[in-house]
């Protein structure tokens, strides 16, 4: 019995571990850039001077550029995947006939499992050069890395996962409540618009944060296809970097645990776990509280 | 008369009009339904279109006059070269000759010739591996030759010294600098090792943690706490868990670099809660009576659970499993953190020494300026996608056979 309570607080200690690495590194950082500068600089260009009377010495420790950076990236991802996984789950739950049904599902869910080094390789070889060339056929310079080819690629992942919390959620719906609608005589899509989605609306909507924070922290994408450069635009056509290259970009290759560079990406980090675990606990209880409403 | 029948026009328009939305809205349900599926059928079109060519590699037949003494086996196989071409003259076109080999070609001769020592001193008959440029010439690429060397090619043609054959070195070397050099060989192993250790640490601990949380934790705040904490981890960004590593297990514990064994770790912690989660919902779904048989006939609650609900429970807890290691296997982000992102030409021996992974080894690839790689990356993006979807094919039959409906 003991061994099996020392299992269950291994993750417990991994969340520890987590959340006293990242501070720990972070507040390390901090002593050397204070944090107002990090959370409100608009300037990234993380190096520290060498001599004091350097030319171009003063690097730039502000997320706001990488934070911009990740806010487009995600908001074309999610415009991509929102509408398009919200609609292939009412489809395939209120549409398809069983056997379509048995044969799609499992084929998107397909989607969800494609590493997303795939998803990179792809947009930064097709999805890019294609949006370049249709740029260029209408007279737009989209750059080589914009942010929207790896939003729209990142929107195709995560597809699935938006389709299945909310075909959850509208299967949830009990069966009285639609066939009500449709003993009144609505149409099938008035049925689904106006008393499926409003009963489903709290599962879809945890879905799609889960599906916001699951977009924030994703990095091979981005790291393939969007940029380096810390770019303050809401241009999509632009490219833009995330936080997640940013930590990418300065943890590998050769580092110093001294150097405000290195100690830099464990601040992206913990700026990226405290955001994506307030969207998390607030999806989860929206999910579970509602799960609970119909059972 | 005249204001019924406008009513019944009205009401035609108005039904007409709701069918009209009906179909609408139908229509853009198959639309996005299609938009997923024709990006996975382009994908896999793609991927086995460009990717399949990296399974064959063109070899170069050279009669090679090895010397008796000596180890300079680069300067034998452009001696064959210049023997075969014998109007090569001006050191521009011979360097141009030279070129239609890899450099891997020397090596091949070494070791050729260190297996058979009695070659030394005769003509030894080899294939040798053409270099990238002629390999992407011969697959209809279009060619980074020099007319003459397009010429020279064609000449080997004809005579039948050049042929393309299955390429095993993809299989089996490293990484190399040169594309026609460069295999999976250390990659696939160093997935392997730390696929298996994530696995040996995972799946005990957590199905020992899904069997207390399920079983026998009382209801208490720190049980919820444990709970809320596993399905947070679950939605962590992988990229959390690889500086949890770099500052935990690399720089606290003082661990090597680049090894599986950190690898396998840190997949190991992400893998955790997906095995706890689905682990849970197994047990749950093994009906009560089945305990209080067991409890009936003097089992103590350990021996209950262990021998009857747990095996009972296997194929969910197993499926769950299957789809957790096959996600870890596919993880990138946080294998970057931990140095595993190396140039490893020599296959790892245990699993302390420094490898790549397979979706590293795409990623590093991915990122080479030379043609050659990019047949390769596709090529290894299809072992890739080949093991996952092994993986999740059998996590779906695993559930479709042993499922058990109370």
């Amino acid at each position: 019995m003991g061994v099996l309570i020392a299992c269950s607080t291994v993750a417990v200690l991994t969340t520890i571990g987590i959340v006293l690495s990242l501070v720990f590194e972070s507040l390390q950082f901090f002593r050397m850039v204070p944090v107002t500068d990090f959370l409100f600089g608009i300037h990234w260009s993380p190096q520290m001077a060498i001599r004091a009377d350097q030319v171009g010495a003063s690097g730039g420790f502000g997320a706001i550029p990488l934070l911009a950076g990740t806010f487009l990236i995600s908001a074309i991802a999610l415009t991509v995947s929102g509408p398009v996984g919200l609609y292939s789950a009412i489809y395939i739950a209120e549409y398809a006939s069983p056997r379509f049904r048995a044969v799609v599902k499992p084929l998107l869910e397909v989607l969800a499992g494609i590493p997303t080094v795939v998803y990179g390789f792809f947009a930064a070889l097709f999805v890019a050069p294609l949006l370049r060339a249709g740029g260029e056929s209408i007279g737009l310079a989209v750059s080589s890395e914009s942010a929207l080819a790896a939003g729209l690629v990142m929107g195709v992942m995560t597809i699935p996962f938006v389709s299945s919390i909310a075909d959850d959620a509208i299967t949830a719906v009990p069966n009285a409540l639609k066939e009500g609608a449709l003993g009144v005589g609505a149409t099938r899509s008035e049925m689904i618009r106006q008393v499926v989605l409003p009963a489903a609306l709290p599962g879809i909507a945890g879905g799609m944060l889960l599906a916001t924070s699951r977009v924030i922290g994703e990095t091979m994408i981005v790291v393939m296809a969007a940029g380096l450069t810390a770019n303050l635009t809401l241009n999509p056509l632009e490219a833009v970097t995330t936080v997640t290259v940013q930590i990418v970009t300065l943890l590998t290759g050769d580092q110093e645990f001294d150097s405000a560079k290195t100690l830099s990406a464990f601040a992206l980090g913990l700026l990226l776990f405290i955001v994506t675990l307030i969207l998390n606990v607030i999806a989860l209880r929206i999910v579970k509280t509602y799960r609970e409403q119909y059972e | 008369m005249s204001e019924i029948a406008e009513k019944k026009l009205r009401m035609a328009a108005i039904r007409k009009k709701r069918h009209r939305a009906e179909t609408r809205f139908r229509l853009f349900g198959m639309a996005a339904v299609s938009v997923g599926l024709i990006f996975l059928a382009v994908l896999f079109a793609v991927v086995l279109f460009s990717g399949l060519s990296a399974f064959k590699q063109t070899v170069i037949h050279l009669d090679i006059p090895v010397e008796a003494s000596g180890d300079n086996y680069q300067a034998m196989v452009k001696l064959s070269l210049r023997n075969a071409f014998q109007d090569v003259t001006s050191r521009r076109h011979k360097r141009e000759l030279y070129a239609l080999v890899s450099s891997g070609a020397a090596y091949q001769l070494k070791d050729r010739v260190q297996a058979a020592p009695v070659l030394r001193g005769t003509m030894v008959s080899i294939w040798v591996t053409a270099s990238a440029d002629v390999d992407m010439a011969i697959k209809g690429e279009t060619p980074r030759l020099t007319d003459r060397q397009l010429a020279w090619v064609d000449d080997l043609k004809t005579k039948e010294r050049l042929k393309t054959q299955f390429n095993w070195r993809f299989f089996t070397g490293g990484d190399s600098r040169e594309p026609e050099l460069a295999g999976i060989a250390v990659a696939t192993l160093g997935s392997l090792f730390s696929v298996f250790v994530c696995l040996a640490l995972s799946f005990p601990l957590g199905v020992l943690t899904a069997v207390y949380l399920e079983e026998f934790a009382p209801r208490t705040r720190w049980t919820d706490f444990i709970e809320v904490n596993i399905n947070n981890l679950a939605a962590v960004p992988s990229i959390v868990f690889g500086l949890l590593g770099l500052a935990v297990f690399l720089n606290a514990f003082g661990l090597p670099r680049s090894a599986p064994l950190v690898g396998g770790m840190v997949l190991a912690l992400m893998t955790l809660p997906t095995i706890i989660i689905t682990g849970r919902a197994a047990l749950k779904a093994v009906p009560p009576s089945i305990r209080e048989a067991a409890l009936a006939v003097g089992a103590s609650p350990l021996q209950a659970v262990f021998h009857h609900v747990l095996p009972l429970a296997m194929p969910g807890v197993l499926t769950g499993t299957i789809i957790g290691t096959a996600r870890a296997l596919g993880e990138t982000a946080p294998l970057l953190m931990i140095g595993m992102v190396a140039f490893v030409v020599d296959l790892p021996e245990t699993i302390l020494s420094p490898a790549t992974a397979l979706p590293v080894q795409v990623f590093l690839w991915a990122d080479s300026p030379e043609r050659g790689f990019e047949e390769r990356t596709i090529a290894a993006i299809l072992i890739l996608l080949l093991f996952t979807c092994l993986m999740n094919l059998t996590a779906v039959l695993l559930r479709k056979k042993y499922e058990i409906r109370w």
